[in-house]
Parts: C-alpha cells; sequence; structure tokens
C-alpha cells in the first residue's frame, strides 16, 4: 500500500516539474514583454522595470532563482497588480475558489449518485429516460452559457421577488452571493457522476458475483449496497481526477460571470493583461492540486479494489 | 483495402445475428458488410438521424447564408448603433448588437468559426492520436511504454491552462488556437486506437501480411488503421462538440476569436453584458451553441451503438 | 418416490432486437431427495438457464412459462421475496466460473457468513465459526486464515471449493452444480467431483450436475438428461443411456467419450455446427448432423416418448425401432 503510494509520489514530482519548466520557458518565448503598452515607455524606464523584476539576467539565472523562489512558497512579483505578489494574490484567491469546487463537488456527489443509482435500478423506465435527458443537458450546455441564463432569470427577471439572488460579487462569501456560482459549477459534475453512476451501476449488475449474491437469497437492497455499490463505485472515484482539472477551469467562468475574487478569475485577468508571474503561478498551483488530487484517488482506488493494494 | 469487419472477440458477441430474413442463407452471415449493418442500425435511431440533418442544414446556413444577408458581421449601421428588436425594413432580420451590428450576420460567422474549429481541430487531434495509438499498440514493448507513459503524465496536467498560456504567448492567433486545442484532444484518441489496435495484432490477417513480408508501416496503414476506423469515427464524431466547446470557451473569456471577428463564446459573453435590455443577445447564440453540442453528443452517441452491438 | 424439485414444461425465451430467442423449449425434468441428475448438451443447449429460471436469476429480457415446483411452492411465478426465502437456504447453485462469482471487495468469511446471517439469524461469531467448519469441510487448508482473505488471494480451485461451501452454509435440499469443474484444470476437476460425490453421499440433497462431460456425469450422476437445441432429447439413468444410447446425439457425444471410467477432457466433436437458436432447422433440430436422417425428421419434431424402463427420448428412429 505504501509502496504503491510512494511509486505514485515519484511520477507526481517529475510531473509537476515539467510543468513548471514548460509554463516557465513558453512564457519567457513570448514575443514582447508584460510592460508594452499602448504608448511604449521611454527605454530607461523600461530597463529600470526590467532590472527590477529580474528581466534583465540571463534566462537560466532567471528560471534558477524562480525553482529557488518556489521553492519558498515565493511566485514573484505580479507584473500588472503592482502592489502584490503573486502569493498574496493566490493566498486571497485560493480559498474563494476551493470553498466554491469543494461544495460544488460535494453537492455533484450527493445528488448525482443517488439519482444514478437511481436510474440505473430503474433502467429503461421512464424515469430512467428523464433523469438522462436532464443529465444530457446538464452535461452538453456549457457553464458559460447556463451562468449567464442563470444570472438573467434570477438577477433580472425575478428580480423583484423572494426568488431574487445577488448575480454580481463576492460579498466576503456570505450565502445567497455563492448559491449561483456552486450551482452553475455543480450542474455538469452532477450529471457527469449521475451518468457514470448509472452506467457502472447496470454493468456490476451484470457480473457474476452479483448473481452469486442473489442466489444466497439476499435481500436485492442488500445485494445492492453490499455486493454491487463498492465496485460500482470505482469509476466514479476515477472521474474526481479529471473532475478537478475541470473544477479549475469552470472556476474561471463562473468567477469571471459572477465576478468573484478568485483564482480563476485572476488566471483570465492575468492572460489577458500577459501578467507572465501571475499566470504561471496559477498554472503551477492548479498543476499541483491535479497532481495532488490524483493521489487521493489513489488511494481511493486502493480501497475499493483489494487487488490493488497487493500490487 | 481490406474490407474485413471489424470482428467482435467477445465470447457470444456475435452470436445474435441482427435480421432474421438475411439469415436465410446462413452463408451470408459471415460475409456481410458491418457498414452496412451499422448504417441500417443508425436509420433506426431517430434521436440520431434528425440531428444529422440538423447539423447538416446549420451548417449549410452558415456557411451559405452570410452571402443572403444583407449586413456583414463587422459592419457597423451608423443610423442605428445600439441595440434593437428585428426589423424587416433595416435588413435586421435578428436586430442588432449594441454597436448596431447585424445580429443574424453575427450569428452566422460565430457558427463558421465553431463547425471550422470543430473539422480542424480534430483532424490535427485524429492524425496525432491516432499516429501515436496505433504505432504504440503495434509496436508494443518499450516504444508503447514510453508512449503511454507520456500520455499518461500529460493527462495528469491541466492542459487548458497551457492552452490559454499558448494563446498569451503566440497572441491569440486563430490558426494556433486550433493547433493547440487538437493538441490537447488527441489524448483519449490515442488510448482508444492502441487499445483497438492490441486487439487486432494478433489477428490471422495481419498475422498473414506480416508472414507475406509487409513491412511494420504498410501494415499499421493497410489493415490496423481501417480497422480501427469504426471506433475512431464514433470519437471523432464525440471530439467535435469538445473542441467546439473549447472554442467557445476560450472567446467566451477573450481569450478565443479577436474582434471583428466572432464566435458564439464571444456572443455569449456579449451578450451577457446586455442581457438586462436585450436578452436575445444572449439567448440565440447559446441556443444555437447548445443546439450543436446536442446533436453532436446525439449522433456520436447513434454511432457508437450502430457500430458497437453489445450494447444494444 | 417423491421428487423435489419437478420442472415441468418450462419454456424460457429472450426478447432482442433481432427478434425473439428461445433458449429452453418444453422442458420437464425432475430430481429426488439423494439423488444426482446430470444434465449434459453442447454449448448454449440451455442447460444453464433451465435451472437459471429455477434460481430465479434470468436475465430482465427473459419471459419463462411453466412450472417449476419446489415441494409446493412455484418458483416460477414467486415473488423475489418469497424467493429470497429458499434461495441459498433450501436450493443453492454453484456457478461455472469461480473466478469471477465471488464479491472482489469482500472478505472470504463475510461472503460465507452473510448466508446464515439472511437466513438463520445466527450472530457474526457463530457466522464465522460455522464459515470455519465449512471450509474445513470443503477441505480447504488453513481455513481460519482464508475467512480474512479476499478472492483474488486464492487459487481458482479454492475458489470453487469456497463456491460449493458457501451453497452447502444452509445444507440445501437441492443443489445445482453448473459446469464446477470446466474453469479448472484436470488435477483439481478430479479433486472437486471427489467432494461433490462426498457431498451428495453425506447431506442427502438432490444434486443437478450440469455439464458437457459425459465422463463426469458416468463419475456422479444416477440419471442423466440430454439437451439439444434448448429441448431434453433422451433421458434415462446412467446404465441404460451408457449402455444403450438410442439417441444418434447422445450416442455421437458418447462416442467421443473414450473411456467412461476415467475422468477426461473430453471435447465434443460431432460433424456440423450447433444450431441457430433463431433460426432451428425444420422438424427435429438435430436432423442437418444426424447420420441416419430420413424424410420425417425433416418434416416433422419427434416428441419425447417414455419408453418401458424409464427411459425416454425424442427420436423417430428410436421410436421406429421400439414399435418394432
Ligand atoms: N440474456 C439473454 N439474451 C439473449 N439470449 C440469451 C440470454 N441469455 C442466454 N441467452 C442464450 O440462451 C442460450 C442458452 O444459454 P445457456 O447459458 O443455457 O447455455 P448452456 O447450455 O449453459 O451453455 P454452456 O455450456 O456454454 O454454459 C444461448 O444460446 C444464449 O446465447
Ligand atoms: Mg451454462
Amino acid at each position: 500500500m505504501w509502496a504503491y503510494f510512494t511509486r505514485r509520489l515519484f511520477i507526481a514530482i517529475p510531473t509537476l516539474w515539467v510543468v513548471i519548466t514548460v509554463a516557465f520557458f513558453l512564457m519567457r518565448l513570448a514575443p514582447g514583454g508584460p510592460f508594452d503598452q499602448e504608448a511604449p515607455l521611454p527605454p530607461e524606464i523600461m530597463a529600470n522595470l526590467k532590472a527590477a523584476y529580474g528581466l534583465d539576467q540571463p534566462l537560466w539565472w532567471q528560471y534558477v532563482n524562480y525553482l529557488g523562489n518556489l521553492l519558498q512558497g515565493d511566485f514573484g512579483p505580479s507584473f500588472k497588480y503592482k502592489d502584490f505578489s503573486v502569493t498574496e494574490l493566490i493566498g486571497q484567491g485560493f480559498p474563494v475558489s476551493i470553498q466554491n469546487g469543494a461544495a460544488a463537488l460535494f453537492i455533484a456527489v450527493l445528488i448525482g449518485i443517488p439519482l444514478g443509482a437511481m436510474a440505473a435500478l430503474r433502467q429503461n423506465s421512464g424515469a430512467d429516460h428523464a433523469a438522462m435527458t436532464v443529465a444530457m443537458t446538464g452535461i452538453v450546455i456549457p457553464n458559460f452559457v447556463v451562468g449567464p441564463l442563470l444570472a438573467l432569470i434570477f438577477g433580472i427577471w425575478l428580480r423583484d421577488t423572494m426568488f431574487a439572488l445577488p448575480v454580481a460579487g463576492w460579498n466576503n462569501g456570505a450565502l445567497p452571493n455563492r448559491i449561483l456560482p456552486v450551482i452553475c459549477l455543480a450542474l455538469p459534475f452532477i450529471a457527469y457522476i449521475a451518468r457514470i453512476t448509472r452506467a457502472s451501476l447496470i454493468e456490476t449488475l451484470r457480473t457474476n458475483y452479483v448473481r452469486t449474491a442473489r442466489a444466497k437469497g439476499l435481500p436485492f437492497r442488500m445485494v445492492v449496497l453490499r455486493h454491487a455499490f463498492k465496485s460500482a463505485m470505482i469509476p466514479v472515484v476515477t472521474y474526481l481526477g479529471p473532475a478537478t482539472v475541470f473544477l479549475l477551469t469552470g472556476s474561471m467562468v463562473i468567477e469571471t460571470i459572477f465576478g468573484l475574487p478568485g483564482i480563476g478569475r485572476y488566471f483570465v485577468q492575468g492572460a489577458l493583461n500577459r501578467d507572465y508571474t501571475l499566470v504561471m503561478g496559477v498554472t503551477i498551483l492548479a498543476a499541483s492540486l491535479v497532481i495532488f488530487l490524483n493521489l487521493l484517488v489513489d488511494m481511493a482506488y486502493a480501497w475499493l479494489d483489494p487487488k490493488v493494494r497487493y500490487e | 483495402m481490406s474490407d474485413a469487419p471489424i470482428r467482435d472477440s467477445r465470447p457470444g458477441a456475435n452470436l445474435s445475428v441482427p435480421n432474421a430474413a438475411a439469415l436465410d442463407k446462413a452463408a451470408d452471415v459471415e460475409g456481410r458488410s458491418l457498414w452496412q449493418d451499422a448504417f441500417r442500425r443508425l436509420q433506426a435511431n431517430r434521436a440520431a438521424m434528425i440531428s444529422a440533418i440538423v447539423l447538416i442544414v446549420m451548417a449549410f446556413v452558415c456557411f451559405v447564408g452570410p452571402v443572403l444577408v444583407p449586413w456583414s458581421y463587422e459592419e457597423i449601421d451608423w443610423d442605428i448603433l445600439e441595440a434593437t428588436p428585428p426589423n424587416f425594413d433595416t435588413g435586421h432580420y435578428l436586430g442588432t448588437d449594441s454597436l448596431g451590428r447585424d445580429l443574424l450576420a453575427r450569428i452566422l460567422q460565430g457558427g463558421q468559426v465553431s463547425f471550422l474549429v470543430g473539422i480542424l481541430a480534430t483532424s490535427v487531434a485524429l492524425v496525432i492520436g491516432v499516429t501515436v495509438g496505433a504505432t504504440a499498440g503495434f509496436m508494443g514493448g518499450r516504444v508503447d511504454q514510453v508512449l503511454m507513459r507520456f500520455v499518461d503524465v500529460m493527462y495528469a496536467v491541466p492542459l487548458m491552462f497551457f492552452i490559454i498560456i499558448l494563446m498569451v504567448v503566440f497572441g491569440r492567433n486563430f490558426y494556433l488556437m486550433f493547433l493547440a486545442i487538437g493538441f490537447v484532444e488527441w489524448l483519449t484518441m490515442s488510448r482508444i486506437v492502441r487499445g483497438q489496435t492490441l486487439t487486432l495484432k494478433n489477428k490471422e490477417f495481419i498475422e498473414a501480411a506480416r508472414a507475406s513480408g509487409g513491412s511494420t508501416a504498410s501494415i499499421i496503414a493497410r489493415h490496423i488503421i481501417p480497422n480501427v476506423l469504426g471506433v475512431v469515427i464514433v470519437y471523432v464524431t464525440l471530439t467535435i462538440p469538445q473542441v467546439i466547446l473549447l472554442e467557445s470557451f476560450l472567446s467566451f473569456l477573450g481569450l478565443g476569436v479577436q474582434p471583428p471577428m466572432t464566435s458564439w463564446g464571444a456572443l455569449i459573453a456579449e451578450g451577457a453584458q446586455e442581457m438586462e435590455i436585450t436578452p436575445r443577445t444572449l439567448i440565440l447564440p447559446a441556443v444555437c451553441l447548445s443546439t450543436t453540442l446536442f446533436c453532436f453528443n446525439f449522433l456520436g452517441d447513434g454511432l457508437r451503438d450502430a457500430l458497437d452491438p453489445k450494447d444494444r | 418416490m417423491t421428487s423435489v424439485l419437478e420442472i415441468d414444461k418450462l419454456t424460457v425465451s429472450f426478447s432482442t432486437p433481432d427478434g425473439a430467442v428461445e433458449a429452453v423449449t418444453d422442458v420437464s425434468l425432475s430430481v429426488e431427495a439423494g439423488e444426482c441428475l446430470g444434465l449434459v448438451g453442447e454449448s448454449g443447449s440451455g442447460k444453464s438457464q433451465t435451472f437459471m429460471a429455477a434460481m430465479g436469476l434470468l436475465a430482465d429480457n427473459a419471459t419463462a412459462n411453466g412450472h417449476i415446483r419446489l415441494d409446493s411452492m412455484d418458483l416460477l411465478s414467486a415473488s423475489e421475496k418469497k424467493l429470497n426465502t429458499v434461495r441459498g437456504e433450501r436450493i443453492a447453485m454453484i456457478f461455472q466460473d469461480p473466478m469471477t462469482s465471488l464479491t472482489p471487495h469482500m472478505k472470504i468469511g463475510r461472503q460465507l457468513a452473510e448466508v446464515l446471517i439472511e437466513h438463520q439469524g445466527v450472530d457474526k461469531e457463530t457466522g464465522r465459526r460455522r464459515s470455519r467448519e465449512m471450509l474445513d469441510r470443503v477441505h480447504i487448508p488453513e481455513a481460519e486464515r482464508r475467512l480474512d482473505m479476499y478472492p483474488h488471494e486464492l487459487s481458482g480451485g479454492l475458489r470453487q471449493r469456497v463456491m460449493i461451501a458457501m451453497a452447502l452454509m444452509c445444507e440445501p435440499e437441492v443443489i445445482i452444480a453448473d459446469e464446477p469443474t470446466t474453469a479448472l484444470d484436470v488435477t483439481v476437476q478430479a479433486q472437486i467431483l471427489d467432494l461433490l460425490t462426498e457431498v451428495k453421499d453425506d447431506l442427502g440433497a438432490a444434486i443437478v450436475l450440469i455439464t458437457h462431460d459425459l465422463g463426469v456425469v458416468a463419475g456422479l450422476a444416477d440419471r442423466v438428461a440430454v439437451m439439444y437445441a434448448g429441448r431434453i432429447v433422451e433421458q434415462g439413468t446412467v446404465a441404460d443411456i451408457f449402455a444403450a444410447p438410442t439417441h444418434p446425439y447422445t450416442q455421437g457425444l458418447l462416442a467421443c467419450t473414450p473411456r467412461l471410467d476415467v475422468e477426461t477432457e473430453a471435447l465434443v466433436t460431432i460433424a456440423g455446427q450447433p444450431p441457430n437458436l433463431q433460426n432451428l432447422p425444420s422438424g427435429c433440430s438435430f436432423h442437418p448432423r444426424c447420420p441416419h436422417v430420413f424424410d420425417r425428421c425433416k418434416a416433422e419434431r419427434p416428441s419425447l416418448e417414455n419408453l418401458s424402463n424409464g427411459q425416454a427420448k425424442a427420436c423417430f428412429r428410436a421410436a421406429q425401432e421400439a414399435a418394432e
């Protein structure tokens, strides 16, 4: 088990290093610098700026420096938000994004698994078809369509009713401000998880060992919960790895739509403003998050499937 | 070229052979083409057929429509200069956006971008994915290990961030976007193709080709690729909507197609700004994008069911 | 003599997108306590589905007609709830594939004990103790330690022993063993068959042994039924059938089994292909492969007729000879 875990960790660290390196050199390859503006700055000022940010050093030195600083948790200064370091910006934005993401994931698991299980147990019934059509809709219609539409409905059309919800701003995390973003983020997850749960449970219910369990005379409920459910959860858990990636891209969308101060929005702003250090910082953070969550998924996997533990 | 149907190796998978009439001559069963079967099953799937028709009509309208629309997508109607409702006298059949540009013309232009991206980026993904997958599967051993390990690592990286970095670095170039998206979407394709290749690799007809001295490259090109085609077609149909989605996503954030050109994602972003006054500017492109994505998904699912008899 | 399990005119058909498939047609069988009935036939002849119907384990797309009685209870029409009171308790099944028939994420001990806990309401302690005893009884070494293992840690032979132990937990009146040895290698096969013989002698249960190996039947069964394309074509005591098989299909099967007193891996090779259930030949389903075919076989289907010695066969030639 531990051997398995450490082996995974040994793959994770080089992956992260590759991500950092590729991101760093891509950024430095870019034609034009972060200080290019409509009206060009006088050369002396430009040189001063570059010196201040260490951009006049040789490339390899910048790289070594950057890696060294990273190890100390320093992502460097932001090129655009002049008074902040990237670490500070991330420190502000990360909790916002993580809270929304975790809430969305939690809701998705809470609704998606029972929904999918119900559809599987009533396979081909009206309820099944209805649930799966809704799920397909949830998957196909993207966040950035659902978000503005929700804002249109709850922020404008229902503005004067009791259902009115704030559609912009974080307001220090007040509950009403979180509702629409979290729903918007959770919808596709609910749909995916329901679909995966359904497919996987149907498959598991067809296995020989479920047949054995039924032949033992166990009540169907027990057959499902004790014998089928755990194996059926393996694909759902596997999905949580890619789900983190979705969550991160989803946060770019909902934070932009609903004006939330999270890392997704910083990343988009950074990209639009060519704020290299900010963009790199967020990318590295995102990559670490994804890699870390994949590790967690692997652990969960080992718990669900005893075979993995002994490999 | 061999037109040998893909035979399902699962026990019993080929047992229930469709169409009782065709069974009258038992000898027929072997020779019958998988493709004919699949096509017949696809035709029976109403959702998939309607989707295919809707998509063809939409693509046709997007590419031919602009000729018939009196305004171009970038032209500003200086008499209006604001969002207006549909008006047949001025030739703005769906009204104008906040700058007084014709909404219909812009939606059609956005559709062109979506369909182009869908086809071009998917082609990029297809070429890379099939090449890598078939090579890994066929060569096996070291090559396979290295390639698949690389794919694993790529999976563990949030690639969307890299597409955006690329867009930032290389200045949001239209064609670069196709390439970047294609570079991301090939991963799953390569895995699927590799899996298929592995199961096909030891089949007799490949053995025969090898025995008669075919080179590795020609075996891949003449035997493996044609046989993997079914799965690839299904996957391509399901990749196109993902690619369209990706492009719209980038354009929505302002990182994709740049003005004055537009795309459905960009139109949705603009519409979201205006929705208080003209919800139409949000809803129309949203409906177009969603319909397209829906149709591709239905078509892909239909193709999969048609080509893979297991789940019938 | 009263039979414990009686199957009466059972027909099982599956609805598929390409039309209905009748896998079992008009099958009647019965087993008595302490008796072992062998059921033989080629792959796909409907052996498993016949008894899946008895266990209430048919796939969702199946419809079954007829009666299957366990004493006075009709299993075919029983509700799932009512079935659950007898499955595992009075009628148990050992499945074809031991490698995949145990739940991978549950320890062996728990999988065994839950049968007792469910049917006899024993506590966990007792369940565990009796599971261990049962493992001892099916000759699994180090039973105590195995209780805490997962299925993938056991070999195929051991897993099949666990399956047998599981079926025996409640000492059922009927045990259905569906090709209990097919997936195992030859030496292990012999051991499992010995175990089944032991079980039969100890328990006095009715055993149904499904197989396509006549050698296995010779060693264990008292009576045999031969299935072809969903129908029973010949039935009788092992002694009668082996001494004087009258259906050409049975004759063919026997010809392929070289030595009857030795367990061998008989390869059933009879000229021609097994029939396609969706497109059965006219008349007698076996006629395209039958060496003795004559015109009537192609036009008319022979019904299963009882002979004087309790043997029964569905063949015109046999009927003709008997009449002569
Ligand atoms: N769910 C199903 N849908 C359609 N056909 C089915 C289904 N289940 C079984 N069949 C068909 O029923 C027939 C009889 O199957 P059965 O499992 O009884 O065969 P068998 O005699 O046990 O063969 P084997 O020796 O291979 O176990 C087969 O032709 C099979 O294809
Ligand atoms: Mg069987």
